[in-house]
């Protein structure tokens, strides 16, 4: 196994052959993925060396130190985060060559093509078809996918669809990689309570999918589904929150400068929620040092409903507290941004993006479901839909 | 940014609890503390010399030149944890943390005070403090005794939780802080809420006192002890509060009604999930405010108000789903969820209530009163 040393002697090697001073961007992030330096973990020829994944923090420090440009995975999160260790875990070697790089250079963007209108907690209930054409060896697929983040600027989704109706609703599901510029592909902006589009709906029809793009074997997407699952709620910790960060700041902030703002009844909910958001900060602090020191908690399982409920009470606080500044919004203009940007914009915003924060990435019911069965190990809800097929599901 | 305070536990501290949780799982069944209540006497003397002095509890804030063990806070936090989770009857956050800081807080060079410190921290004696439980900090220090010479006392102090356990009161008069053995006062014993910290009317009718400390010393001394006790028993109500949902959810796991465990609605897993955030949650703002005792940070007082105002709260809410949870069960006086719905209150209400602490954090985080 690699070591440290062994590593930051390999950045090294890379900084001197390639200074970033003197190297286009592109150039430098081609020639890391290829010394193995782009995740660690990866096997070698596919951006890595097999090391530990701990081991990635070593490289990134070193390599942010030297003034290496980065990929920038706020543009390529879902590809990153999401669709590269599903690839690494189930796909062909091939796939794996063909994808992982591109992938990784930020030269393909992904997207996700898995809720749909009728399948959002329950996503294993999706309607949207894949059949299977023998003589031509391609699926033909059809139905509508929503909520897509970059689907207007994906070259590629992970995308799963029904292959059997007829069996219950986990099984006949298939995993594939889809050519978001294959026709019959259609993206429309999604626009959103906030009056903003960061989301896309995304119409199949009739698109064409080779069976060599489809990832795991048939039938068996489900489980294909749930590494990207997995890997899209590994997202928290790592960064250290200072006290009064995040949303409370505007609040607090306005408090202190507009003493004209002040009630009695304000006062009292502002604390309560700074106390909870103090006790949320060290909550999570506290999770990043169990992570740390290799005591993982079951504690990640809660902090996306802490702070989905906080964000709602202090952005709804927020609003009240602005009194008639309170009853006016910034912009309704349509727009498509690039990224959530909680603390650069009006109190309005905040307060209607943070709806969303409880619904995204699992709704809050079910996460709560997920702890009381999961953490407190309480019996499951019963269930009729587990055997039932998908085609006799009620809907 | 503020201080990175280490929120886990060391082996040290977890070897600690282990032994602090055998003993009182051993000798502080629920139902042994039922019956020392219902006769009048909860505190169990034997008990509380294996910890005081077996263990080494009653002396962990105290340095090892001074007699005691050299721990800390954070290691104090950890015995509050159990004895919360344990609803134990003994005068540990009394002697073994308000006194003991009061005297810790005391003039090196007072020999009384020292002398009296090594027998606190080794157990020998049970000394607490003669101010009513409710009494926070921040909050302005009453005088209520008078010294009429020479350490010769009188007044009146209420609500002193522990006084019936105490070979020596700290009595904080206009003239200073005075040590007297309890032979020499008047104790009236108070009907509690809280059955296992029990509450007395302390008389001082010419009761003699030895001086410890002159007034300045002994108001410094009373106002650190008091956020030191507010920061550890942050970490009680946490121990209260996991007892409390531990119980529950292993009460509905294996309660059927409807023909299926009632922990498989999911009314009562939202409810329990949520509980159990919220017990997390105070798990960690709890070890903040030992940690910031233990290292003495200016964050301190923020960090320790925070945690009062929060943990209160959560060990209560803990408390009171234990008892609606458990139905009819949880009602009964046989069923030990009273005693922690009973002394999670009583402890809302003790060291400054949660308004009083979030009063605080309006003044810390400069977030003034209209």
């Amino acid at each position: 196994m690699i070591t440290a040393e062994e590593l930051l002697t390999r950045v090294r090697d890379l900084l001197a052959a390639h200074p970033p001073a003197t190297t286009a961007p592109a150039d430098f992030l081609r020639a890391r993925f290829d010394a193995g330096l782009a995740w660690v973990h990866y096997p070698e020829g596919l951006g890595g060396l097999g090391a530990p994944r701990a081991l990635q923090a070593v490289v990134d420090g070193e390599l942010e130190a030297a003034g290496a440009p980065d990929n920038d995975p706020r543009r390529i999160g879902i590809g990153l985060g999401m669709a590269a260790p599903t690839i690494l875990a189930y796909g062909t070697e091939e796939q794996k060559r063909r994808f992982l790089r591109p992938l990784w250079l930020g030269e393909e963007v992904w997207c996700q093509l898995f809720s749909e209108p009728g399948a959002g907690s329950d996503l294993a209930a999706l309607g949207t078809r894949a059949v299977h054409d023998e003589a031509s060896d391609e699926w033909t697929v059809d139905g509508q996918k929503v909520w897509t983040s970059s689907a207007h600027t994906a070259r590629w989704a992970i995308l799963i669809a029904r292959t059997d109706p007829s069996l219950p609703k986990h099984q006949g599901i298939t995993y594939f990689l889809c050519d978001m510029h294959a026709p019959g592909v259609e993206v429309r902006p999604l626009r959103q309570i906030t009056g903003e589009a960061e989301f896309n709906e995304v119409f199949l029809t009739g698109v064409r999918i080779p069976d060599s793009h489809r990832l795991g074997a048939v039938g068996q997407g489900w489980a294909v589904a749930r590494t990207t699952l997995m890997n899209e709620r590994v997202s928290i910790g790592g960064m250290r929150i200072p006290r009064e960060g995040g949303m409370i700041a505007p609040v607090a902030a306005a408090w202190r400068e507009r003493p004209a703002l002040r009630t009695h009844a304000l006062h009292q909910r502002l604390l309560e929620l700074w106390v909870e958001a103090e006790v949320a900060r060290l909550t999570g602090e506290r999770l990043r040092q169990q992570l740390a020191a290799g005591q993982p908690g079951p504690e990640g399982s809660g902090m996306k409903l802490t702070f989905a409920r906080l964000n709602q009470e202090i952005s709804g606080l927020e609003v009240e507290l602005l009194a008639e500044e309170g009853l006016l919004y910034e912009d309704w203009t349509m727009r498509r941004p690039e990224i959530v940007d909680f603390t650069g914009r009006d109190a309005g915003y905040r307060y209607l993006r943070a709806k969303g924060n409880s619904i995204e990435g699992g709704t809050s019911e079910i996460l709560l479901n997920i702890v009381a069965e999961r953490v407190l190990g309480l019996p499951p809800e019963p269930r009729d839909d587990k055997d039932l097929a998908w085609k006799d599901l009620a809907r | 940014m503020s201080a990175p305070f280490d929120l886990l536990y060391s082996e040290a501290e977890e070897e600690l609890r282990s032994a602090v949780r055998a003993l009182l799982t051993d000798r502080c069944p629920p139902a042994a503390i039922l019956a020392r209540v219902e006769g009048g006497r909860p505190h169990d003397p034997g008990l509380w010399e294996t910890l005081a002095a077996g263990i080494g509890a009653a002396g962990l804030l105290v340095p090892e030149k001074l007699g005691g063990q050299g721990a800390g806070h954070r290691e104090a936090a950890v015995v509050l944890e159990e004895l919360g989770r344990a609803v134990a009857p003994v005068p540990y956050l009394t002697s073994g943390v308000l006194a003991t800081e009061i005297l810790l807080g005391c003039d090196p060079s007072s020999a009384e005070a020292m002398t009296l410190l090594r027998e606190v921290a080794s157990g020998r004696q049970v000394c607490v403090p003669a101010v009513p439980l409710t009494l926070a900090p921040g909050a302005p220090l009453p005088t209520p005794v008078r010294d009429a010479g020479g350490g010769v006392l009188s007044g009146s102090v209420g609500f002193v939780a522990d006084a019936v356990a105490a070979d020596v009161l700290l009595v904080l008069a206009d003239t200073g802080l005075y040590a007297v053995p309890v032979a020499e006062v008047s104790l009236t014993a108070l009907v509690p809420l809280d059955l296992t910290r029990p509450l007395a009317t302390v008389g001082l009718d010419g009761a003699i006192g030895t001086r410890l400390a002159d007034p300045a010393t002994a108001r410094a001394a009373v106002a650190g002890a008091l956020l030191a006790g507010a920061g550890l028993l942050a970490s009680e109500q946490v121990g209260i509060a996991e007892w409390c949902l531990t119980e529950t959810v292993a009460h509905v796991r294996t309660r059927h009604q409807f023909n299926r465990p009632i922990g498989s609605f999911q009314a009562l897993k939202h409810r329990l999930a949520r509980l159990w955030l919220d017990v997390a949650s105070a798990r960690a703002a709890a070890r903040a405010a030992a940690d910031a005792l233990a290292t003495g940070t200016a964050d301190a007082p923020l960090t320790i108000a925070v945690a009062q105002a929060y943990c209160s709260g959560v060990a209560v809410r803990a408390a009171e789903e234990c008892v609606q949870l458990h139905g009819g069960t949880g009602m009964t006086w046989e069923h030990p969820a009273h005693l922690y719905l009973k002394r999670a209150k009583a402890a809302a209400a003790a060291l400054g209530t949660a308004g009083h602490h979030r009063s605080l954090v309006a003044d810390f985080a400069e977030l003034p009163a209209p």
